[in-house]
């Protein structure tokens, strides 16, 4: 109530005094409401608000870090990472996402990004999370999106560290590939978020721990359409720790080239260590198609493709080892002595046994020979004899000390143990007792027996080092991006066999017959100056018989699914050997024409960069029982 | 009649004018930080352009103190039409932006009739109720003449479409009608009718109103869509505290996270960068400024003067209410600027020329 005048005044409007009151009270109450809402959202809340204005404008960037190298025995790069141009999209940024899409396909040609943006959101992306929907542009894309920036709110370009396979191929299945975390392995994996690179294959799964890194990371401010304004905070990343391994690429690269066009697999191992110096199986392929995420068409090619070129057949392949399992007859049968070097066995050609005959390879038959020529010559009549006295549950027990039938324990996912069979295995398989006829089978390395490539590698490397049977490696050592090493794989003895050396020295002497002997059937193996040692296998084909396929009958007029597999395993030099070799070439037919010119490029090439006389550079240790492997 | 009558000079009402003028300023200062981020470190034409019109404002409200109100009664009417006929070129002429035709480019200057209408609807209502109501208040038939007078200015805003100017020149005529001496039965049965109207309303509603409807009701259910407005603007709010992030730091403003920043969302701006203690401060201005047109009502010399001034204060009430209240998330968005702060010319112009009139019936209190 104001001055008031009552000298000149009188109440002009009266009737509406009330009314005001009334619409003043309503007035104020309801600015008293605007400032109760206000104390509560700036007073209150202010704190949630302030949190989500700083999640409005502070986004989190994660960057990985490049993942580690890896390198050859002679650190020679295997394969590194290069920085990848890739498109990101975040769709809270867009006002009109499908708008921002459509364009982006157009500039792009790529008609997929809808589709990985919609896949993202299913996976449950957060918030602001980047979706990369276009990686490793080339340079025109780029220009094409830094200079349409405008007219795409949400879309920018992230540079981002992307594996790179040196050699394509080479060594697929021992290096493995990447690809992105899936949703399943998300739930049990603390350290990855979606999107995030993770081994998935080969080295890069199995050494994923090293060589993943640390990721970094920035914190930066952005605009309401995503634009980064400026950086607010850095983490910096740190770039996972390389590999070294055991491989030479120059070994690897020989046995690359002389298996080009063929099927199988080749490793090849130093007897004294355990470490794998080759490891080719072919049809492969080439890991980088797997950077960046393979596209579904490429995956689709590799799964369904009748040749498997993902499957590691050094580890996972599993063929009837045939001629080259008499080895293990002869440490079995000489170790229980039921052989000696000295046992002598008529073959005529073939032997009778169960009102059936069993043939000798050679139906002229070798007449009486002892141990060694039996070896030499690969005479299959001989080692039924062998079997037949051995039995099969003997053989088998020495053939799982060798390491059939069991895994080698290779540091690689999905090993198959192969098959060695025994009178308890056909009761547990079959429900059935074992059959002595089966044995003989058995005893040239057919019937239920198999064993993938890397196990004959093994087996190999025991009559060269005397009986030690190592685990086999292929990483040497880790090392940190200063050079030092984090973790060295030194050799680790699996197994002492007690063999008599007497005994591996007969076998030796016989396999480096099977090269060097007129009656040899290795002779493709031969090198000038280093005494090699081998012994050829082939394996027939099951349902080959089926088929009409008789045995002896010329290679070429066989469809080339039923021809015998062709192995040879092989070591050398005799007296001090470097290296052992298991290689086996599907349908080559046989092994020492199939296989026998592959080793013989590998060896050649081994010996070529380490020779013969330099061995202890390159193993420290050239004996028969190393001294490293005691550790 | 001399050219200036002394006693309007020797009333004139400093405190409208201190606090008209502090409002404005504040205006100025958040239009300035509201630009800033697009005109890159220079002088933003925009708040040039506010600080003419504000120029421009102010003589027009001191020639609307000149005037006699009372010279109102005469051209009540014509106003009204000359409004009503500009309403009706923005449809033919109008020029459009975000989908709703509202302005009539004049080159110098986009000319907003709808922000007239605002102004023109008290105009006609004082003047058709400037007369005592008969012996029990206005009944029904009395309201027949100014629902027609509300109706087509308010139609023709609807249809630009503009829903919050609509909304807005029905609630000056409410107050109006509260204020000159509506029967109470006949105000209760509007106020029903009302209730009742609101859900029918919903089927002529655009989609885009609609969806600001929904979205008011959970703006979680599109956050990015339609609910977008309503979240940002309160992280804005909240996120300024007690004392604010600072002039110019507000980061909800600075990055664009705000939609019309300049306009109808300036409040968020302003309470981001001043907190509680700038908003309260605004908001005392407001009602500093309603109190002081409540007042001017109370102590006018006639019963025009006094509805007048109460309809003119409507005007500023609701617009402000409005504005808070759906920056605040407590009502769905509508389009009304904040007035005297928000930037624009035509809602400007018609405020200041409404504070001019509410000078004038201060000023003439006094005389006979």
């Amino acid at each position: 109530m104001a001055k008031f005048r009552p000298k000149k005044k009188r109440r002009t409007v009266p009737r509406l005094e009330p009314r005001i009151a009334l619409i003043s009270a309503l007035m104020m109450t309801v600015m008293s409401v605007v400032g109760a809402r206000l104390y509560y959202l700036q007073v209150i809340k202010t704190s949630e608000y302030a949190q989500l204005a700083d999640r409005n404008r502070i986004r989190i960037r994660h960057l990985p870090a490049p993942r580690g190298l890896v390198f050859d025995r002679r650190h020679r790069p295997l394969v590194n990472t290069r920085p990848s141009f890739d498109a990101v999209v975040v769709p809270e940024d867009s006002d009109n996402l499908s708008q921002t899409i459509e364009r982006l396909q157009d500039l792009l040609g790529d008609d997929d990004i809808a589709d990985k943006v919609v896949e993202a959101e299913q996976n449950g992306r957060a918030p602001y999370d980047p979706i990369t929907v276009d990686e490793n542009l080339d340079w025109q894309q780029v220009v094409a999106l830094e200079t349409h920036q405008l007219d795409l709110p949400g879309v920018s370009l992230q540079i981002m560290p992307a594996r790179h396979y040196l050699y394509g191929d080479l060594a697929a299945h021992l290096l493995g590939y990447v690809g992105e975390v899936s949703r399943n392995d998300l739930l049990h994996l603390a350290n990855y978020r979606m999107g995030d690179e993770i081994g998935k294959f080969g080295l890069e799964r199995g050494w994923e721990p090293y060589l993943r890194g640390v990721a970094g990371g920035e914190e930066i401010e952005v605009d309401a359409v995503g634009r980064k304004l400026r950086v607010l905070k850095e983490i910096p990343d740190h770039q996972g720790e390389s590999v070294v391994l055991t491989i030479d690429l120059d070994v690897q690269q020989a046995a690359e080239q002389a298996m080009e066009g063929k099927n199988g697999a080749l490793v090849a191992i130093d007897p004294n260590t355990g470490y794998i110096l080759a490891m080719v199986s072919h049809p492969a392929f080439d890991p980088n198609i797997f950077v960046g995420g393979i596209t579904p068409a490429n995956w689709r090619k590799l799964i369904t493709d009748p040749e498997h070129p993902l499957e590691d057949r050094v580890i996972q392949g599993i063929y009837p080892p045939g001629s080259t399992f008499k080895l293990v007859d002869s440490v079995a049968g000489m170790e229980e002595r039921t052989l000696t070097p000295e046992t002598t066995y008529n073959c005529p050609g073939g032997m009778w046994y169960g009102g059936r005959e069993y043939h000798c390879w050679r139906r002229g038959g070798h007449g009486t020979i002892a141990l060694h020529r039996a070896i030499v010559s690969s005479c299959d009549v001989y080692f039924y004899n062998v079997g037949l006295h051995l039995g099969i549950d003997r053989l088998a027990h020495w053939a799982h000390l060798l390491g059939l039938g069991r895994k080698t324990g290779i540091e690689l996912h999905g090993e198959s143990p192969g098959i060695m069979p025994s009178s308890a295995w056909k009761e547990r398989m079959y429900h059935q007792p074992w059959y002595p006829a089966e044995t003989l089978s058995v005893a040239i390395g057919q019937g239920y027996v198999a064993a993938t490539p890397l196990q004959m590698a093994e087996v190999v490397s025991e009559i060269a080092n005397g009986g030690v049977r190592y685990k086999p490696q292929f990483v040497h050592y880790v090392e940190g991006l200063d050079g030092h090493v984090i973790k060295s794989y030194p050799p680790v003895v699996e197994a002492r066999l007690n063999i008599d050396p007497k005994y591996l020295e007969t076998i030796r002497d016989a396999m480096a017959g099977v090269v060097n002997s007129p009656w040899g059937t290795a002779h493709r193996v031969r090198l000038p100056n280093v005494t090699v040692c081998a012994k050829t296998g082939t394996a027939q084909v099951i349902g080959a018989g089926k088929a009409g396929v008789r045995a002896g009958e010329p290679e070429g007029e066989i469809p080339v699914k039923y021809r015998d597999h062709g192995w040879l395993v092989a070591f050398a030099p005799e007296d001090h050997p470097q290296i052992a070799v298991a290689c086996v070439i599907e349908h080559g037919g046989h092994g020492g024409s199939s296989a026998g010119p592959i080793v013989h490029d590998v060896l050649e090439k081994f010996f070529e960069l380490y020779p013969p006389n330099a061995a202890q550079q390159l193993t420290g240790n050239s004996g028969a029982a190393p001294a490293m492997a005691a550790r | 009649m001399p050219l200036i009558d002394r006693r309007v000079l020797k009333h004139f009402d400093w405190t409208l004018f201190v606090i008209v003028l502090m409002l404005e300023g504040l205006g100025l200062v958040t239009v300035l930080s509201a630009s800033y981020v697009a005109s890159a470190n220079r002088l933003d034409p925009l708040f040039v352009r506010q600080l003419v019109w504000i120029g421009v404002g102010t003589l027009l409200m001191l020639g609307a103190l000149w005037f006699d109100y009372r010279a109102l009664v005469t051209y009540s009417y014509p106003l009204y039409a000359i409004v009503l006929l500009l309403l009706i070129a923005v449809e033919v002429i109008g020029h459009s932006t975000g989908g709703s035709r509202r302005w009539i480019n004049l080159r110098l200057f986009k000319l907003e009739p709808s922000e007239l209408a605002k102004i023109a609807i008290v105009f006609v209502m004082v003047r058709y109720f400037r007369l005592e109501p008969p012996p029990g208040g206005w009944g029904f038939r009395h309201l027949i003449i100014p629902c027609i007078l509300l109706g087509v200015p308010a139609a023709l805003v609807l249809k630009q479409p503009d829903l919050g100017t609509g909304v807005v020149l029905v609630l000056i005529t409410a107050t109006l009608l509260v204020a000159s001496g509506l029967n109470w039965r006949v105000m209760a049965g509007l106020a029903l009718a009302g209730m009742l109207a609101a859900p029918l309303s919903w089927h002529y509603l655009k989609p885009y109103q609609r969806a600001r409807l929904e979205s008011f009701i959970d703006p979680q259910a599109d956050p990015l869509g339609s609910g977008y407005h309503i979240i940002q603007s309160e992280i804005a709010i909240g996120g300024g505290g007690s004392w604010g992030k600072g002039y110019m730091k507000g980061t909800q403003a600075r990055l664009n996270f705000l939609p019309e920043e300049t306009t109808d969302f300036i409040f968020a701006v302003y309470a981001e960068e001043f907190g509680l203690a700038g908003s309260l401060l605004l908001l005392g201005l407001y009602a500093s400024l309603i109190g002081r047109g409540l007042w001017i009502a109370r102590h006018a010399r006639d019963r025009f003067g006094s509805l007048l001034a109460i309809g003119i204060t409507g005007m500023i009430f609701w617009q402000v209410a409005i504005n808070m209240m759906m920056t605040t998330g407590m009502l769905p968005v509508v389009g009304i600027p904040l007035p005297l702060v928000s930037y624009g010319g035509s809602s400007l112009f018609t405020t200041m020329a409404g504070m001019g009139i509410l000078m004038s019936v201060n000023a003439r209190r006094h005389t006979f």
